[in-house]
């Protein structure tokens, strides 16, 4: 009755139905009461009557005079609640009725004692008749309940007016009272409805009493104070961060920018000197080869020979370098004739024929100059290794697993031992000396940071003198 | 080096002394260095073109053959003789040619925007050094007609 409704509507309806249930106990109470002191009332005063009746017709019974009994029970006709009497002989037999209609049924007495009863809505009566201790018979009253339900009729319709009224004064004491419970109720929850329409933590609830609604409305504005100061902590938290962020990024740039002019200026200032080194030590060797003699001749090749390889080292490293602000462009690649133009052209650089084998590549999106660097590094790696081997082979190859492609170049030459994997990929780092092989240690960090560019993974197997196959996996889904 | 200031073929603009002396050396060996003129910054080189300050006796309408560019240089460097040179109607059309050390994407691209007519690395081995010195040498003055 009370779930779901609202809360001036719930006490509104408490209130009624409390007053509701108190009004028809009170008057149910006080019509029980009524019936039952009605009735007592109403036998107390038919015996009293039936004694004075009887008493009055010993005489009658005495002499078996009937004129007098009937004389006697028609003056009760002043008595208009007294429907039936009648006076039985000491034998049973009927010896005078009021009124005197024969049709009357006039039930025999079952004993000659006194006796009350109610039945079907009268009162039965019977008293003995008796003269010196001796019954001459018994007197039978029959009296209709009609007063009482007069009674009790005047007093349903009072409760009914009674009931209206309080009813009615119950509803405006109720609405007036809920308005002092609900109110402060209702209050906090408007101000909880503002607060989550508006977002403004900083709203308080007003408090108007000192009871439970003042310690939820204190509850309320202590929780509403720890979540603005949590607020503003979060957002001056952020503030900071964003601070963090925005000095750190204006750090990051200017080490940007002076990594920029650094490399700027080593593609200028540091190759320069190296092209006197290598110019004037060419002079000497073409003007004056006469006077330098055999062993002056090869230190200068020597010096030559140096100064070229530090230009490669710097080309290679800015190189390297340059690669990290660079963008992956991708466009859909045929590996195959990639693959196939680069063989060609390191063919002319590696003059020793290898037996390299092509196996189909599948297409894939990629960045064109990126992935070519790659492979050249790669095949020109797996040339140059497998060098001084007989019978030096080398494939290319591919497979596809679930989301990438995995390429590999494997060859049968000088390889690797698997304890030093760790250098592999690093700048610098070499693995053979460079009379062994020569090589600046760029190429393969390179090609790491390309393929790490792409998203994919690069790795290497090896076994020192037996070869090496280096995988790398590109991405197919498209982004 | 030729002295006269009149009539020149090469005007190379160069601040390395080293450099420069390899490419003279080059150019000789090839016949090609008679008529050169070497100065060393952005600043000399603008009064050479334009007849003005220690050039100021020369005739605008001798234009060099080919003016070799370095890119790097003190004062003004070689965009700047570079924009200078296109902008003014008497010298556009003199052919130059960038010779830097740098292989920078945006020197070079910076350069083309402004209208060099090539663009090339000095290379660090001597052969190919000189092979470039030699080509450039070659097909400017021999073989390129610029207009009169």
């Amino acid at each position: 009755v009370l779930t779901g409704i609202p809360i001036k509507q719930k006490v509104l309806r408490a209130l009624m139905l409390t007053s509701g249930l108190v009004l028809l106990l009170t008057f149910s109470s006080f019509l029980i009461y009524e019936v039952i002191t009605f009735r007592q009332n109403a036998v107390r005063q038919l015996s009293i009557q039936a004694k004075i009746i009887s008493s009055n017709s010993t005489a009658a019974l005495a002499f078996d005079s009937r004129a007098d009994a009937n004389e006697m029970l028609a003056a009760l006709k002043a008595e208009p609640h007294i429907e039936v009497a009648a006076i039985f002989d000491k034998g049973g037999q009927l010896f005078s009725s009021y009124p005197t209609d024969n049709s009357l049924q006039i039930p025999a007495p079952a004993s000659f004692k006194e006796m009350h009863y109610f039945e079907r809505g009268h009162l039965i009566s019977y008293e003995p008749i008796v003269q010196n201790n001796t019954v001459l018979g018994v007197l039978y009253l029959k009296s209709n309940m009609n007063a009482m339900y007069d009674r009790l009729q005047l007093y349903a319709t009072i409760a009914g007016i009674v009931s209206i009224v309080s009813f009615i004064m119950a509803y405006i004491f109720a609405s007036w009272l809920q308005r002092s419970i609900s109110w402060p109720i209702l209050a906090l929850a408007e101000t909880a409805k503002i607060i989550s329409e508006k977002k403004d933590y900083s709203v308080r609830a007003e408090k108007t009493e000192d009871n439970e609604t003042g310690v939820l409305t204190d509850a309320f504005n202590q929780m509403l104070a720890e979540i603005h100061a949590q607020n503003e902590q979060i957002q001056s938290f952020n503030q900071n961060l964003e601070l963090t962020i925005q000095k750190r990024t204006q750090d990051l740039e200017a080490a940007n920018k002076e990594m920029e002019a650094f490399s700027y200026s080593v593609s200028h200032d540091l190759r320069a000197p190296l092209r006197s080194i290598n110019g004037y030590s060419k002079i000497l060797l073409e003007d004056y080869s006469d006077k330098l003699g055999e062993q002056g001749k090869q230190t200068l090749n020597t010096i030559i020979r140096n100064a070229i390889r530090m230009g490669q080292l710097i080309d290679d490293l800015l190189h390297f370098s340059r690669l990290g602000k660079q963008s992956v462009k991708k466009v859909n690649l045929d590996m195959n004739s990639l693959v196939r133009n680069v063989c060609d052209e390191l063919a002319e650089q590696y003059p020793k024929k290898a037996d390299i084998l092509i196996k189909p590549l599948p297409p894939i999106d990629a960045d064109s100059s990126m992935i070519r660097q790659v492979i050249q590094n790669l095949i020109s790696n797996a040339l140059k290794y497998s060098m001084r081997k007989e019978n030096a082979k080398i494939e290319i190859g591919a497979y596809p697993e679930n989301d990438h492609l995995t390429y590999y170049v494997k060859d049968n030459g000088a390889g690797f031992d698997m304890k030093y994997y760790d250098k592999l990929f690093g700048v610098f780092q070499r693995l053979h000396s460079a009379n062994e092989f020569e090589g600046t240690g760029v190429g393969l960090a390179l090609v790491q940071r390309i393929i790490a560019k792409h998203e994919g993974r690069i790795w290497a197997e090896g076994k020192e003198n037996e070869g090496a196959t280096f995988y790398f996996t590109l991405p197919t889904n498209h982004h | 080096m030729n002295d006269s200031i009149h009539d020149v073929d090469i005007l190379m603009v160069e601040d390395s002394p080293d450099d420069a002396m390899l490419i003279i050396r080059e150019l000789k060996k090839n016949n090609l260095s008679n008529r050169l003129v070497h100065l060393t910054d952005g600043v000399q080189a603008l009064d050479f073109l334009f007849c003005k300050g220690t050039f100021s006796d020369r005739n605008i309408e001798h234009k060099p053959k080919l003016v070799l560019l370095d890119l790097k240089m003190p004062k003004i460097d070689g965009l700047q003789v570079l924009r200078e040179i296109r902008q003014d109607p008497r010298t556009r059309s003199i052919p130059v040619v960038m010779m830097t050390s740098s292989r920078e994407e945006r020197d070079i691209a910076e350069t083309y925007n402004l209208g060099v007519n090539a663009y090339v690395v000095k290379p660090v081995e001597f052969d190919n050094f000189s092979k470039a010195v030699t080509e450039i040498g070659m097909f400017w003055l021999l073989t390129n007609q610029s207009p009169k």
